[in-house]
């Protein structure tokens, strides 16, 4: 550009910004997201407790790297957490029975193959989804949308969607307040909540597609969605830290693999 | 691809061209005829309907709709528009826009990505999209990090952060449609000054379209009044064209520099000096150095000097039922927070030390920098929000039945008491059709005179032709009609509005007044959210300004000469700080009337 130009950092004027995030934080999430899906891989090739066990103990020795708030933790699992012990207990009353039989309530036997098959679920859930969530749990939807349409090629019109539509997720929370609000105001919060909940629901809606319009519109004008050759501002880099997340999240599904059939539990 | 690269100013024409959108019979804009030459700044000006989005639209190729000669509910296109003689939507890049809603228009999380996505879409390499994303962000003046949040920005910011995106494109036309109408005046000099810096920058063609069109006359060297129906009406230098047509211009609904709006319906001085009370802190001198002290003097309120003030309950007992200066809602070192209702987790904590009463027949003006939390406050003085500290009390003669505290009525109870006008009508539009919507208050009281009363609000708010249309689909100004209306039906003591007249033309600014002043003289309590300085003016409001340690009077003195609405000459600085709300509301600081409102 011309004269207006600021003097200053007149070096590194055309570098992208350098993210401050280093170390774990750092990798790009793709990697993140193909590790995982690999160990994903890994552990549903067996049913076994071992396996399960061994790995869900490599991630909760790895996890401290993380630095991830306990409370935070907690709180981005728990719909995990829950979700484990109905897993297990339904598992338990109606998996297969096989052995010793503890209970017979007729419609659900509780055995030993039942229970077994219960707690290698529940550990096996545990396994998949504690990195799942822990290693996501930072993760800005701008690298991850960079990392699907550079590195994976997904279309950038879909990648570039969807991260718009992300980002106005979050508007929608402050809506939903405006809306009970302004219900209250108008004297008609007293009663009827599902009634009132419907309304809300759809002027929602409403709202939501009126934002959509505008957001399509200023996304057009700039030139979003034109025929030619898109460029990308950020790079998206899959070097070192990624590879190392990768071989870490597969080295973990191996380990625990080998583990179990050194044990010889290993079932495939 | 044909975009960016070639720089310079383009050249815009419409020949006879016109635009109707998809399902309607009436044609936006019909016959329109108008050349901008390269480098020409031009201000659009017209009545609502005149199309005057229509046509910053077509020259910005973001009309949505497909025209298809062979559906008859299909948009239709007749004529042509080129932008240096080539289809607009061929040459994307080339045209900026600037739209309204500052918030709707942020397209990434990040500032420096918001400003280069329009360089990747257009195919700039990455070394040059980054050097234009920080020239740009320096011409607008956003000195802020590449990677802080855009959703932290304030309304100007924002719109600044809109002009570097498109200036980052290196447009040959910039299109502002509305860029300041949700802007409070500070921001309104922001954008303005950052406009003029892309300008100098680039020397781009502009058109511009702002019902207070006086923030832009000093930049635009041409005025274009559309006619509705098409053509256009008068096209010359601004002065001219004022000169010759500024009464069309004023029944148009564009804010004329010089033609001040006349007060509220009966809203006169008259009527002022009848409560020479209501200005109680006037009396207030120098002295008391710590800021709570500056916050307790500056309560509107005389009779709030302490808890057990002699005087208050004089107060509760002069309750008069009309036009009587009654406290109905009173407030006491109150802390305001937006609460976090879907796990948001701590609550916000915006606003503290706020001491001010509510008065029946008066209005109140709730004004302040932008993040101080004037809307919370509103909020919170409609008993929607919990004060965060200090307390909100409701007196006797507002609620003589229930508690004294707003926020613990049910929702019946605060609606025949406290009523609330939102920011965005739509957020409180309950029903399928505009005679239901009217009703929907009263009966939820159980009123037996609904329809009588449906019926006279349908008059009063000129919403008798809408009745049976669904509110959604009302236009921004009927919207806002409507959104008052549904309000005023269950008549309630005191009524709170969030910045009612943003973003109106003069004709539905000028019912809005119309309206909370004739609602005022009846005796209700009015409290406008507002940055409106017009409107504070035209109500003779009594003004508290919100700064982040607490509320102050604005002592009435010699009324500063306004230049006109939005008129950016006054300010200084275009820096995002707030001014003077961190520093503190500098006890016995004798200038707030000065500096911190206009």
């Amino acid at each position: 550009m011309t004269a207006s130009t600021t003097p200053a950092d007149q070096a590194g004027r055309g570098a992208p910004p350098v993210r401050t995030e280093r170390g774990v934080r750092g990798v790009q999430p793709v990697a993140s997201m193909l590790g995982v899906l690999a160990l994903g891989l890994c552990l549903v090739l067996s049913l076994d407790v071992v396996s399960a066990a061994v790995a869900l103990v490599l991630e909760l020795l790895l996890l401290p790297l993380l630095r991830i708030p306990p409370r935070t933790l907690l709180l981005r699992t728990a719909p995990v957490l829950v979700a484990v012990p109905l897993a297990a207990l339904s598992i338990a009353l109606y998996g297969r029975p096989s052995g010793r039989e503890w209970f017979d309530l007729g419609f659900a036997h509780v055995t030993d193959g039942s229970l077994a098959l219960a707690l290698s679920t529940a550990l096996r859930v545990l396994a998949v989804g504690l990195p799942a969530v822990a290693l996501f749990v930072r993760v800005d939807p701008t690298d991850l949308a960079d990392g699907l349409a550079q590195l994976l090629r997904l279309p950038a019109r879909f990648v570039l969607g969807a991260l718009a539509a992300v980002r106005m997720t979050t508007l929608l929370g402050e809506d939903w307040r405006q809306l009970s609000m302004a219900r209250r105001a108008r004297g008609v919060a007293d009663h009827g909540r599902l009634r009132r909940g419907a309304s809300m629901a759809f002027a929602l809606l409403v709202l939501a597609l009126r934002r959509a319009t505008t957001l399509a519109v200023a996304m057009e004008s700039r030139g979003f969605g034109a025929p030619g050759r898109r460029t990308w501002a950020r790079p998206a880099r899959f070097a070192g830290p990624e590879w190392a997340m990768v071989a870490v999240l597969v080295g973990i599904g191996a380990v625990s693999i080998a583990v179990a059939v050194v044990a010889g539990t290993w079932r495939a | 691809m044909t975009v960016v690269s070639s720089s310079g100013a383009a050249r815009v024409a419409f020949a006879d061209w016109g635009w109707r959108y998809a399902g309607r019979d009436a044609w936006a804009v019909r016959g329109l005829d108008l050349v901008v030459e390269p480098g020409e700044r031009v201000a659009v000006v017209g009545p609502s309907g005149a199309g005057k989005s229509t046509v910053l639209r077509a020259v910005a190729a973001v009309l949505a709709d497909e025209p298809d000669p062979d559906d008859d509910t299909a948009a239709a296109v007749q004529g042509s528009v080129l932008v240096d003689g080539a289809d607009p939507s061929a040459v994307r890049g080339r045209v900026g826009l600037v739209m309204q809603d500052p918030e709707a228009h942020t397209v990434m999380s990040r500032i420096g990505d918001d400003v280069a996505f329009g360089c990747e879409n257009t195919g700039v390499p990455r070394e040059e999209t980054w050097e234009r994303v920080r020239s740009a962000l320096g011409v607008v003046g956003l000195d802020l990090p590449l990677d802080r949040s855009t959703s932290r920005l304030s309304g100007g910011q924002r719109q600044r952060l809109a002009l570097a995106g498109v200036l980052a494109m290196r447009p040959g036309v910039l299109v502002l449609d509305e860029p300041c109408a949700n802007l409070d005046p500070d921001g309104v000099v922001q954008v303005h000054d950052a406009v003029r810096a892309l300008l100098d920058d680039t020397g781009a063609t502009m058109l511009v379209v702002e019902h207070r069109i006086g923030t832009w006359l000093d930049l635009v060297d041409r005025l274009v009044l559309l006619e509705p129906g098409g053509g256009v009406a008068a096209d010359g230098p601004p002065s001219a064209v004022l000169a010759t047509h500024g009464a069309a211009l004023t029944a148009a609904g564009v804010w004329v520099p010089g033609a001040e709006p006349a007060q509220g319906s009966s809203r006169s001085s008259a009527a002022r000096r009848a409560d020479p009370s209501a200005r109680g802190s006037s009396r207030s001198g120098a002295g008391g150095s710590s800021p709570s002290a500056a916050a307790r003097r500056a309560a509107p309120s005389p009779d709030r000097t302490g808890g057990t003030a002699p005087d208050a309950p004089g107060a509760a007992s002069t309750v008069r039922p009309l036009g009587g200066a009654a406290v109905l809602l009173e407030a006491r070192d109150l802390a305001t927070s937006r609460g976090g209702v879907l796990g948001r987790g701590t609550a916000q904590r915006v606003g503290s030390g706020i001491d001010l009463g509510v008065r029946a027949g008066r209005v109140l003006a709730v004004t302040g920098p932008n993040g101080v939390g004037k809307s919370t406050l509103g909020l919170t003085l409609a008993g929607l929000l919990r004060p965060a500290g200090g307390t909100l009390r409701a007196t006797p003669a507002l609620a003589p039945d229930a508690g004294d505290q707003p926020v613990r009525w049910s929702s019946r109870l605060l609606a025949g008491r406290i009523g609330t006008v939102f920011q965005d009508p739509a957020h409180q539009f309950v029903a399928r059709t505009v005679r239901e919507e009217l009703a929907v208050g009263p009966r939820a009281l159980g009123l037996d005179d609904v329809d009588d009363r449906v019926d006279e609000l349908l008059d009063a708010f000129a919403l008798r032709h809408l009745a049976d249309v669904n509110p959604f689909t009302l236009s921004g100004g009927e919207q806002r009609r409507l959104a008052i209306g549904t309000v005023v039906a269950s008549r309630p003591p005191v009524v709170v509005l969030d910045e009612p007249t943003s973003g109106q033309d003069r004709a539905t600014w000028q019912a809005v007044v119309d309206r909370l002043g004739a609602l005022a003289d009846a005796g209700t309590a009015v409290v406008v959210v507002t940055h409106d300085r017009d409107l504070v003016r035209a109500l003779d409001a009594d003004e508290v300004v919100l700064a982040a340690d607490g509320a102050r009077p604005v002592v009435p003195g010699p009324t500063p000469t306004d230049a006109g609405p939005g008129l950016p000459a006054s300010t200084t600085g275009a820096g995002p700080a707030l001014p003077a709300s961190t520093t503190g509301a500098g006890p016995g600081l004798p200038g707030p009337t000065t500096g911190g409102s206009r």
